[in-house]
């Protein structure tokens, strides 16, 4: 049975008798590619026959998302049709699987029996798509998206329409996604990462991608995770970890891929991740060779195919005697989805000797990113606008040096090769005349320049002249320059602005008003729409953009627990050694025998190092470990305690004194008025930390007024004043009105802390605040406008009915359960036996 | 019987939420932050700020670099200095990814176990 078994056809190709037999193994892009290579080299070399899985000639494998959108036919796409073979007479065995490579024998053996004998062999299997074992992954209906049968059974699919399911957010899954929705499925994209295709964009880039797509009609899902397919004789959906159930006819599995080396391996060839090959593309035994994705090649395997013409090239001059030697590839990414633009290539993972160049055009919905490392370009992530895709590849892959058009290199090749030295200024001197400059009020170029030319001669004129630069701001770098171009020396220099950070040129001011006109509700969405400069932010701006979303968009805005300073992540203060100490609320600094019992409890219980008064009238528990948390809210929870949000910018205490209860001074009731406004405010999130105290008489035993709101009892009401400090600059509140009832002063404490939430600074205390708008703008605001102070207090309280929750209470029941925990443990001497 | 393999097998890359850290305490040595880029990228630190010893796992995560929850120090998560104007260094423990899990260099990781 293993005698060679002859065909007709060998029997009659007396031409390549006398020749080295070429066996090859996979008739993919790189096997035949491979061949094209060698057959271009020296035709007359090797008698060579292909052996095919598929039933099918060769074809172009990375058009089969076209042909799955329908932009394209089977046809199109084949590389090599019968005559190819013919002509070059190659023997093509295609459908039968080469099941074993017999290396002592130089044989191979397919699946049907037939035994083949080579000189050299190439083994090009290419890759499997990766399957996750999830119950039901073997459910008729799931799919991978690997060959054209792939592609003919999502077309089957599609014809009947339903939902679609595809598993994997990277550059196969999206392509598979597009191809579906346009075929007419109800597609929903699961993801497991936070980014769309996280390995080619970075997180902006992907904030875009993922929007334009979701305006497309496809449902997007990221960190979801997978945790069983459903169905029982068909798949009928997914369930994720979460609970969630998604209804799917189709599901597509398009995770990734893995080296095919299943026959490299059983032919005990060396392999790692891929076939270990040399630079000549030769494995461990030198009579056989490997190329494309089933290869690995200094320790990198590819899944792209720009690599496989590398390895193709290499490998051809090798087996034609002339070896030049691959050293491996620099690989770029576009993904084929009709209407979207995008490039990605190189390492664009930052890196402190490298520097981030980064432009945003909000209104072209564009964002380019290049990064460059001393003088050369090592990465590009591009949106929207690719056509410079190519020269930043070439810049990045000839390693040029890059120092002369730094300064232009962002605004692309037309215009980084056009001079010599640029600055930005030249760059926008080049401008044509017509070039929009704003995009929000529509001017151009020749209108600023027409108004700085009748009389303009600064930013402020120029806004009110042609309304350029009046709207979002955006374009207020380059109509400083335009006024440092025409007016020269007489041009005064840029205003003086502080910027909310080195991230971006925008004021607070700015982007709060940004915010609520756009209706930016995402800070991915912010540093896009106001052309951030940075890809994700610093430490500066991320919390306070957190902060003005959800005080902007309570119910909407995407709450991102990343960009929350460590003691608002974990709900507890951390002290210097790393624990954390945890303050429960006691309303008005009012407690009780249980309370107290149960803050002793928790003190023994976790070996609390200290227990402290605060001069906020409650108690601060010391030396608490983060695993610990949960567990000693848990128990606070259960004697009725809540979080004080001692840790936050937000709401902290409400001082009272025993007020007219007890004190034979007290005029009013001061501690209930105290409770009361705690029970209001607590939970409320603002720009910093917000105390309020009540005295019951002018004494003012309560320090209401080193307080951001103190209120002080008389007989005949209550007196508010607000924008007290007691910390390094003392300050002491000023008047701002005095009511009659409790329930007027409740209405104007809600106003006035809505009033700093929705216009002071982040991280402006009210001192600050007030002294910067004056009181008298707080009065108009507050005591003169009383519709908007109405107003505000209804803001105030709509805001408090979201954010009015006990946080420990929901990371009791597991929120974020994964900040309490390590990721694992390591005990080296746990498994050392005694010497 | 010791396994000595060089790497160390910690888990699956998605414990980690993307611009966050976890931490890895090590018996009888220094306790370790593992955190993960915007980018995907995973990172290892000594979980001790050159400047005051905070936890760097608490900070904030931006491009490759975490800020220091207690004094804002900002430290490469790629050599472990500190940034600016700052001086300082923290050891870089060696990690890699393979099929979604992340392996942390034995060695490194080990590093000051009396």
């Amino acid at each position: 049975m293993n005698a060679p078994v002859l065909t007709d056809v060998e029997q009659e190709k007396d031409s390549r008798h006398g020749r080295e037999r070429l066996v090859v193994i996979g008739n993919g892009m790189a096997g035949c590619r491979a061949v094209e290579e060698i057959l271009a080299r020296d035709a007359d070399r090797y008698a060579i026959t292909i052996f095919g899985a598929e039933p099918r000639v060769n074809y172009d494998r990375i058009m089969l998302s076209p042909v799955l959108a329908g932009d394209k036919s089977f046809e199109e796409i084949i590389i090599n049709d019968q005559s190819w073979y013919d002509d070059n007479e190659i023997e093509l065995v295609s459908g039968d699987a080469i099941i074993a490579i017999k290396r002592d024998a130089k044989e191979v053996v397919s699946a049907s029996g037939r035994v083949t004998p080579y000189d050299r062999l190439l083994i090009a299997t290419g890759s499997d798509p990766f399957i996750i074992p999830v119950p039901g992954h073997k459910l008729p209906g799931v799919i991978t998206f690997r060959d054209l049968d792939d592609v003919d059974k999502m077309l089957t699919a599609a014809e009947t329409g339903g939902n679609a399911v595809v598993i994997g957010g990277g550059l196969l899954g999206l392509e598979a996604a597009h191809g579906l929705s346009l075929r007419g499925m109800k597609v929903t994209v699961l993801h497991l990462m936070p980014t769309l295709m996280e390995r080619q964009l970075d997180e902006a880039a992907g904030f875009l991608l993922r929007s334009e797509l979701e305006r497309r009609g496809q449902t997007i899902i990221t960190q979801a995770d997978t945790a069983e397919i459903m169905g029982d004789s068909h798949v009928t959906g997914v369930k994720l970890k979460d609970g969630t159930e998604i209804d799917a006819d189709l599901v597509v599995m398009a995770v990734g891929i893995k080296p095919s080396i299943n026959l490299a391996k059983l032919a005990e060839l060396e392999v790692e991740r891929g076939i270990v090959v040399d630079d000549d593309m030769v494995t461990s035994d030198p009579a056989i060779l490997a190329v494309g994705e089933c290869v690995q090649h200094r320790g990198a395997c590819y899944g792209l195919v720009a690599p496989l013409w590398e390895m193709c090239r290499a490998l051809a001059d090798f087996m034609t005697s002339a070896p030049s030697g691959y050293v491996g590839s620099v690989t770029a990414t576009k993904l084929k989805v009709s209407g979207i633009n995008l490039f990605s290539a190189g390492d664009f993972s930052g890196g402190d000797d490298t520097e981030d160049i980064v432009m945003r055009d909000a209104s072209r919905g564009v964002y380019k990113r290049v990064v460059v490392k001393g003088d050369r370009l090592i990465g590009a992530v591009l949106y929207g606008d690719t056509v410079d895709g190519n020269w930043y590849f070439d810049l990045l892959k000839r390693q040029e040096d890059i120092s002369d058009i730094r300064e232009a290199l962002i605004f692309g090749q037309a215009f980084a090769s056009g001079g010599a030295t640029l600055d930005p200024d030249s760059a926008v001197a080049a401008l044509s005349l017509d070039a929009e400059i704003c995009g929000c009020n529509g001017v151009t170029k020749g209108q600023v320049v027409a108004c700085i030319d009748g009389g303009a001669n600064d930013l402020d004129s120029v806004r009110s002249g042609c309304k350029a630069s009046a709207s979002c701001g955006s374009c207020t770098g380059l109509v400083e320059s335009l006024l440092s171009i025409s007016l020269g020396e007489d041009y005064g220099g840029a205003r003086t602005v502080t910027p909310m950070c080195q991230c971006t040129s925008f004021t607070h001011e700015d982007v709060r008003r940004n915010i609520l006109e756009k209706e930016l509700k995402s800070i991915p969405q912010v540093m896009q729409e106001l052309h951030w400069t940075t890809p994700d932010g610093c430490a500066s701006c991320r919390p306070a953009l957190n902060y003005y979303l959800l005080c902007a968009w309570p119910t909407e805005h995407e709450e991102d627990p990343q960009s929350r300073f460590v003691n608002e992540r974990m709900h507890a203060n951390i002290q210097k050694d790393g624990t954390y100490s945890v303050i429960p609320r006691m309303w008005g600094g009012i407690t009780t025998s249980d309370e107290l019992r149960a803050i002793a409890d928790a003190a023994d219980k976790y070996e609390a190092r200290l227990v402290k008064v605060t001069g906020g009238q409650r108690l601060d528990i010391f030396g608490i470990k983060k695993e610990d948390l949960p567990s000693i809210w848990a128990d606070l929870n259960a004697a009725g305690m809540v979080s004080g949000h001692a840790y936050g910018k937000a709401l902290r205490t409400v001082k009272t004194c025993v007020g007219s209860e007890w004190c034979r001074f007290g005029t009013q009731d001061s501690t209930g008025l105290g409770i009361k406004a705690e029970q209001m405010t607590w939970g409320s999130w603002m720009p910093h930390k917000f105390k309020i105290a009540v005295s019951g008489c002018p004494r003012n035993c309560a320090e209401a007024s080193i307080k951001d709101l103190g209120i002080i009892c008389v007989d005949s009401g209550y007196e508010l004043s607000v924008g007290g400090n007691g910390g390094i600059h003392l300050r002491g509140t000023d008047f701002l009105c005095k009511v009659e009832t409790e329930e007027a002063a409740l209405e104007y404490i809600a106003a006035f802390v809505q009033l700093y939430r929705e216009e002071a600074r982040y991280l402006d205390r009210t001192a600050p605040w007030v002294e910067r708008v004056g009181m008298d703008y707080i009065k108009g605001r507050i005591v003169e406008d009383e519709p908007g102070r109405k107003a505000l207090q209804e803001r105030f309280l709509f805001a408090q009915s979201v954010h009015q929750k006990d946080p420990w209470a929901e990371r009791v029941a597991g929120a974020e359960s994964h900040l309490h925990k390590h990721i694992a443990e390591i005990r080296p001497f746990a498994i050392l036996e005694p010497a | 019987m010791m396994v000595e393999a060089k790497w160390i097998d910690i888990g699956p890359v998605e414990q980690l939420p993307a611009l966050g850290a976890r931490t890895l305490p090590v018996q009888g040595g220094q306790e370790i932050a593992i955190f993960r880029t915007a980018t995907g990228s995973i990172h290892a630190l000594a979980n001790k700020c050159p400047h005051k010893d905070g936890p760097l796992s608490q900070g904030m995560v931006h491009d490759t670099s975490v800020t220091c929850p207690l004094h804002n120090w900002r430290i490469s998560l790629l050599t472990g200095e500190a940034l600016g104007e700052d001086k300082g260094c923290v050891p870089v423990i060696p990690v890699k990814i393979d099929a979604g899990r992340i392996y942390i260099e034995r060695v490194a990781a080990l590093a000051g176990v009396a």
